[in-house]
């Protein structure tokens, strides 16, 4: 009797302490390092570097980073300095256009967990990939812009046709057409991450052939589409601030739940090279629709519930957004369309 | 067609202003015979201080003006390096826009906090809309700053070769000795073309960041100043050359934009290599008559 008493006492002691023990591992926070090779201005590192802000400001680690490394060489010095001088838990990065000199320095740390934007695969025992797979945000998105489409012509601004940019590009059509089957996509490339101005430039264009909403993938299309009073979907932050009469709505990406994952498998001595992709979809939280802001208001009902239903669907699993990487051209679109 | 045509062209003029602003600015500087390799850099920082200015003042003129003074104030830097110093051209100016580039991204960052989204003002220069509805709307509705650049092209041009500014730049440019002899002050006349050309250059920046954007952003001048030193070439350092220049790439890029949008079953890769592609081809075509300023890249230094 005294001994059943006693069991559950035991059993919350065994699991204090068990739980402790790693625990102590997580009161010292983990050092983290990034190296992006781009400008932490740029949205897609940005994202990865707000993210471990916050986890900084938890207390979860210690953060520091280079950014603007580029694509010249540089990356696999500084990930060399950095792995011997510093020795971090982790290294956060992008690895796109840096992709052999981030696997190669990986190999020869394998103590240091490397996490890594990638369009290619992870590599044992230490290399995991991520990427910003908002393509389902990009389909309800695309879902709108079909439906509030009067023209029937929908524009689409985007960098270069990588597949991170082929799948938003085309999910995003995907969802057009089907609320339109008619709808005409216009896709253009400005062969830039970064330069605003072209980017409008292009925006204005498709605007002259008709396009009466735009999705914004680069900076300068929503500037386009405020001047000649269009709507405008942002990408990858909650862009409505920039114009709250324009920006609808977009997708969001959220390295959170990624960073999360990655130190609670570090500090629990779990940590295995695996493709993070998951923890970049709206199922776990890596993407979202952005706020509509003051668009909740003025927007259909039914829409709103259309787009709230659809959303609902994907985070349970019941619905899937085709995953589909191929280059998007305008003649396609269009020849598609006309058929 | 006509409205093909017609929004083509706006959006030539859109496209070409910033580079012919700079270029003017280049096409002066280098007449009086240095090559001003800063343009790219003073640019960044024009269109930064700009709309740092515009922004806490308010004022977008006060931004233009801070501008225009940032490009003054790096030729003058461009001017001691090169003409007071007589340093390499090429690496004065190059260290130039090393220098105002990284100023200015670290200011940015210093300022607005590595934000991921670029600061924008609440007002910045609108287009003008003159006979807009008509079919000439979309070609003359531009802004302001691209009619100064459109009406700075006969201006400079009757500058240099009518006026007597003009004749002891080019006598500086193409002879310092003789213009020496002369008595011509070519220290000063070098600073003189770099004040003023440095603050044409200055302008070109701000055109983007106060009007064409009304933001500031990294990339926001992407090789538009190595662009206006190709036009100056392909201009023979004329005026009015540098304008069809300055025309015949915004020109090809304007097309380009349109082409893709339009859906043009080519691939996009040919359609953004269009503009580069040509202009090679016209410089290539036009660089075997240039006539540099004889004494470009030559520091002069005076004798005894």
């Amino acid at each position: 009797m005294n001994a059943r008493r006693l069991l559950p006492f035991i059993v919350v002691i065994a699991i204090v302490f068990s739980f402790s023990f790693p625990s102590f591992a997580q009161d010292e926070p983990l050092d983290v390092f990034a190296a992006y090779a781009t400008a932490i201005e740029e949205p897609w590192d940005g994202v990865i570097h707000t993210a471990l802000l916050e986890a900084e400001e938890a207390g979860l680690i210690t953060y520091q980073y280079i950014d603007d490394i580029g694509y010249s060489g540089d990356m696999e010095r500084i990930l060399r300095e950095v792995a011997e001088e510093q020795q971090p838990d982790i290294i956060f990065g992008d690895a796109f256009g840096n992709e052999e000199a981030v696997r190669r320095v990986a190999r020869d740390y394998p103590e240091i967990a490397f996490v890594f934007g990638s369009g290619l695969g992870p590599a044992e025992p230490n290399l995991s990939v991520f990427d910003n797979w908002i393509h389902e945000p990009a389909y309800l998105s695309g879902l709108i812009a079909g439906t509030l489409s009067e023209s029937g012509i929908v524009g689409v601004v985007a960098g270069y046709p990588v597949p991170e940019v082929n799948r938003l590009v085309n999910a995003f059509t995907v969802g057009a057409r089907e609320a339109n089957p008619d709808i005409q996509v216009l896709v253009t490339f400005i062969n830039s991450w970064f330069d605003p101005a072209a980017a409008k430039e292009a925006a204005l264009a498709q605007i002259d052939a008709g396009a009466d909403i735009l999705f914004a993938e680069r900076f300068g299309v929503i500037e386009a589409a405020a001047e000649n009073g269009l709507l405008a979907f942002g990408n990858m932050s909650d862009q409505n601030e920039l114009a709250p009469e324009t920006v609808i709505t977009g997708p969001v990406w959220n390295m959170t739940p990624t960073v999360e994952y990655v130190i609670s498998q570090v500090a629990g001595g779990t940590y295995t090279a695996q493709d993070l992709k998951d923890f970049s979809m709206m199922a776990k939280g890596g993407a979202s629709l952005a706020p509509f802001h003051g668009f909740e208001e003025t927007l259909d009902e039914d829409l709103i519930e259309l787009i709230r239903t659809r959303e609902q669907e994907i985070l349970d699993g019941l619905f899937r957004v085709p995953i589909n990487e191929d280059t998007p051209t305008g003649a396609e679109v269009a020849e598609s369309a006309g058929e | 067609m006509i409205e093909f045509i017609a929004t083509v062209l706006g959006a030539t003029l859109r496209i070409s202003t910033p580079i012919l602003l700079s270029g003017l600015g280049e096409t002066l500087i280098e007449r009086a015979g240095i090559l001003n390799l800063g343009i790219e850099g003073t640019m960044l920082l024009a269109a930064f201080n700009g709309f740092v200015v515009a922004q806490t003042t308010g004022s977008l003129f006060a931004g233009l003006a801070a501008a225009m003074l940032t490009g003054v104030v790096l030729g003058l830097l461009m001017g001691f390096l090169t003409v007071t110093l007589g340093l390499n051209q090429h690496v004065s100016g190059l260290g130039i826009t090393l220098l105002a580039s990284g100023l200015a991204l670290f200011s940015f960052r210093l300022l607005y906090g590595g934000a991921s989204t670029p600061p924008s003002l609440p007002e910045s220069f609108r287009v003008i809309p003159i006979l807009s509805g008509t079919p000439l709307g979309p070609v003359l509705s531009q802004y302001g700053l691209t009619y100064l650049a459109l009406l700075l092209v006969p201006v400079l041009s009757l500058a240099i070769t009518r006026t007597t500014f003009g004749l002891r730049l080019r006598a500086v440019g193409e002879n310092p000795e003789a213009a020496d002899m002369a008595g011509i002050n070519v220290y000063r006349m070098r600073y003189l073309a770099l004040i003023i050309g440095g603050a044409l250059i200055g302008l070109g920046g701000a055109f983007l960041s106060l009007a064409q954007l009304g933001a500031f952003t990294h990339g926001i001048i992407s090789g538009r100043g190595w662009v206006a030193i190709a036009i100056v070439i392909f201009g023979n350092w004329q005026p009015v050359k540098v304008l069809a220049g300055a025309l015949l790439f915004g020109g090809l890029q304007a097309l380009q934009l349109r082409l893709q949008a339009e859906g043009v079953p080519l691939p996009y890769e040919a359609l953004l290599a269009l503009p580069y592609i040509l202009t090679i081809i016209a410089l290539a075509i036009a660089g075997r008559n240039a006539s540099y300023p004889a004494a470009l890249l030559k520091p002069y230094r005076r004798e005894g």
